[in-house]
């Protein structure tokens, strides 16, 4: 060892562990001291990460940086100081109480190959509120929560890891002569390491079980837990990958102001509530984003609330569109002014207001959805025979209903229609098939 | 120049200009466009986005992301911040700076995924143990969300806090021409870190109402960081003293600064006797109700609060000093009247206008049940 070499990560002046005698968290902590000894790893690039139980009680006697959370969490912080910066070792010291509560979150960082480590101490139940079960306890395991022995299934926190893509997984017991070794090849592995290592918990398991080194790892071998190594693979990780996907210089930048200037004039006194009804799935939403783009190309203060089921293919969907020389502050429309249905969605919808509405106000329907009682005037199209999809209809009801309002210059709506290149085409064609499409009286 | 946007774009346009760099999230209505947006935009900037496993996978990556160094945003609706409550507490305790985005929508529970609501006002002040305070601010409009995100940020720096941008359904998915030049372009403000060449002590502050410099994991510093009581080192503390002086400095660091966080607008009308006070959304409805109130020769002055907690108790008390009616409305079972009433004993009339059935409060309301005309 060179003079510059560290010989502890623990600080003396807060040793020794607060741990009940015999404990195996101490046991487990002096192999990790050793391990990362080993490892001379800068102890400014090193996280250590607990949450609640004794294991939780680990980070302050190391010299290193340290992050105490919420029980169960700890996977989730680790996750986030990893993805931040990659450049640190970050490594998880936690209960098996925390594979219950948190189990999620272990699945999903193994799932990711976050480079964490995550290192179980496992005393087969909660030793910190009074030694109930956890999700590890033993069959037939004696704990203040089952005090019949316990009758469920074990938790297989490996094969659990293993199955779901960790790169580095191992199980052992916090006697294992070889869990330096073990400890120091999880560390040095890029992607996600879990060790499951079990210990005895001296205040609680040991006395409720007559429980002891031997019994350990029989127990361990009489429900099929293997020890040693059991995942050992390369695969990226998480917060490498991500950066691979990063794309600086992109012609694609980073949202921009799109505006919008105008370039025809409105023929709207004030105000203009305009509803469109349609069905789910029928470009409803988009044809009246259109309509409210042509209107502020021609000079008008837009906006557009939409309703819809919450499903987003089947059902009605609703814009409300007001158009106005003036910002709108307030976007619910009681009463339309015109009122566009080409679906029968819709129509279901908007049967309250068809029997307000009167002769001031305008209904563009669709033949197919005769009769409709209603006072409102009537411009009735048969958008069945247009020959189009039914995704164009609400477009071309649209594209009517400006013909026939002037409300503003279709040309204005062309534009708007053409914002997104992919749909220019195919809007536009819908436009021109819907000429003269209400039927005369 | 104008721009045809919602609340959604501007709210992640700005959290992109305000060099946030990490996102994390999970899909909800109707939160999930800023999750899209930012999963879109933040690795042009070489920024992390990441769609979690649940909401409490979000604001834990978010947590760990912002004390190694990142300036971190969240979003989600109600029944994510029911998810995210014990690690907003975490937060509060370890002072992070995040934001969380709310984008309400109808409870209690499921409640109404695509419909509005303002029911998470109280919740989000008091929705974490322990009481202590948060900074929750409320864009009324597009625009807004724009200026506010801005400010979330900065304040969440300046404070090491969690804030909060309530917005809602409405006001994040409805569509509207904005004017672009009216956008405040004010800088956040950096994250005050300690000197790199000093002593670090992560929790040491003056005063109690001191902000403490922040120091990264990774950084030049040894940094302990912790959700338990603790003393200025950062360990585990069950001394008396320490922990409340840790606890009073929790208080005193968000109370003690009000007037660098309180934000309201005032519309006042000489001769008024009725004040309108209302908050995001429903401020639009306010509005239109003034403007037609006036117009049919109404006297009628309204408060717009963007800052709801803490609560900007001078500035409701200078704009309720010559009315004698206050009309609070909200679209929620009264909860912001409480805080109102609390500050304006002297006032003859405080009423509530309110409605639980998933559509906007209407001009027409307003004026009616706040007895205007």
């Amino acid at each position: 060892m060179t003079a510059n070499q560290l010989t502890t990560y623990l600080d003396a002046e807060l040793l020794p562990f607060p741990f009940c005698p015999g404990c195996g968290h101490s046991m487990i902590l002096d192999k990790l001291n050793e391990a990362l000894v080993q490892l001379q790893l800068e102890p400014k690039k090193v996280v250590m990460v607990t949450d609640i139980g004794c294991a939780g009680l680990s980070d302050k006697y190391f010299v290193t940086n340290t992050f105490h959370g919420l029980h169960g969490r700890s996977i989730t912080y680790a996750t986030g100081i990893k993805l931040a910066n990659p450049e640190l070792e970050v490594i998880v010291l936690m209960g098996d109480g925390a594979c219950g509560i948190g189990g999620h979150h272990l699945i999903n960082a193994a799932r990711r190959n976050i480079g964490i480590t995550v290192l179980v101490f496992n005393n087969l139940n909660y030793g910190m509120t009074g030694g109930e079960h956890s999700v590890t306890t033993p069959p037939g395991g004696r704990t203040s929560s089952t005090l019949l022995g316990n009758i469920e299934q074990p938790m297989d926190i490996c094969g659990t890891a293993a199955i779901n893509g960790a790169t580095y997984v191992a199980r052992s017991t916090a006697f294992d002569k070889h869990l330096t070794d073990l400890l120091v090849s999880a560390i040095f592995n890029d992607g996600f390491s879990l060790l499951d290592i079990w210990e005895l918990c001296t205040a609680y398991y040991v006395p409720n079980n007559r429980f002891n080194k031997t019994l350990l790892d029989e127990t361990m071998s009489s429900i099929n837990f293997p020890a040693g190594i059991l995942a050992d693979k390369k695969r990226p990780e998480l917060s490498r990958a991500l950066r691979d996907q990063w794309q600086p210089g992109t012609d694609d930048q980073p949202l921009t102001s799109k505006s919008i200037d105008k370039k025809y004039d409105h023929q709207v006194a004030h105000t203009e509530r305009i509803i469109i009804a349609g069905a789910a799935g029928a470009k409803t939403a988009s044809a009246a984003s259109a309509l409210c783009r042509g209107a502020i190309l021609s000079g008008l203060y837009a906006t557009q609330r939409n309703d819809y089921m919450v499903t987003v293919k089947s059902g009605y969907s609703i814009s409300e569109v007001i158009l106005s020389t003036e910002p709108v502050n307030y976007t619910t429309i009681k009463d339309a002014h015109r009122l566009v249905i080409p679906f029968s969605e819709g129509i279901t919808k908007m049967q309250p207001m068809l029997g307000r509405l009167d002769h001031s106000q305008a209904l563009y329907i669709n033949s197919a959805l005769l009769p409709v009682q209603t006072a409102a005037k009537l411009y009735i199209m048969d958008l069945q025979k247009t020959g189009k999809k039914k995704e164009y209809w609400t477009i071309m009801a649209l594209a009517e209903m400006l013909r026939q309002s002037k409300i503003y210059p279709l040309g204005a709506f062309i534009d708007a229609l053409s914002y997104r290149k992919e749909y220019a085409i195919k809007n536009i064609e819908a436009v021109e098939k819907s000429v003269n499409l209400i039927e005369p009286g | 120049m104008r721009e045809f946007v919602n609340g959604a774009e501007l709210i992640a346009r700005a959290a992109i200009h305000a060099e946030c760099n990490f996102f994390a999230g999970y899909p909800i209505t109707p939160a999930t466009p800023i999750l899209l947006h930012m999963l879109k935009e933040l690795p042009k900037v070489n920024g992390i986005a990441i769609q979690a496993e649940d909401e409490i996978a979000s604001i834990g990556f978010c947590i760990g992301a912002a004390m190694s160094g990142s300036r971190v945003m969240t979003a989600t609706s109600g029944p994510g911040i029911s998810l995210y409550s014990e690690n907003i507490g975490l937060a509060i305790m370890g002072e992070v700076p995040v934001v969380i985005v709310n984008v309400q929508r109808m409870g209690p529970a499921t409640g109404g995924a695509t419909t509005v609501a303002q029911g998470d006002i109280q919740f989000m002040r008091w929705g974490t143990s322990g009481g202590y305070p948060v900074i929750v601010l409320a864009p009324a409009t597009a625009s807004d969300c724009y200026d506010l995100t801005l400010k979330a940020f900065d304040l969440a720096e300046r404070f090491r806090s969690p804030v909060f941008l309530a917005t809602d359904k409405e006001v994040v998915s409805t569509h509207t021409t904005i004017d672009v030049d009216r956008f405040q372009t004010q800088a956040v403000r950096p994250r005050i870190t300690a000197p790199i060449d000093s002593t670090f002590v992560p929790y040491r502050i003056a005063n109690l109402s001191d902000t403490p410099p922040i120091s990264h994991f990774g950084g030049q510093h040894t940094v302990r960081f912790t959700t338990s009581s603790h003393d200025e080192y950062g360990y585990l503390s069950k001394d008396p003293k320490e922990v409340g002086r840790l606890n009073q400095h929790l208080s005193a660091k968000i109370n003690n600064h009000l007037g660098e966080i309180s934000l309201t607008e005032l519309d006042h009308q000489d001769g008024a006797e009725t004040l309108l006070i209302s908050y995001g959304i429903t401020s639009g409805s306010v509005r239109e109700a003034v403007q037609y109130a006036r117009n049919h020769g109404a006297k009628v002055s309204s408060l717009t609060v963007y800052s709801l907690w803490p609560v900007p108790e001078s500035h409701v008390r200078n704009a309720t000093k010559r009315v004698n009616r206050v009309v609070v409305a909200e679209l929620n079972n009264r909860q912001y009247l409480h805080e109102i009433k609390r500050i304006t004993k002297d006032v003859q009339e405080v009423i509530g206008v309110t409605r639980v059935d998933g559509e906007l409060i209407s001009p027409e309301q307003i004026l009616s049940e706040g007895k205007i005309l």
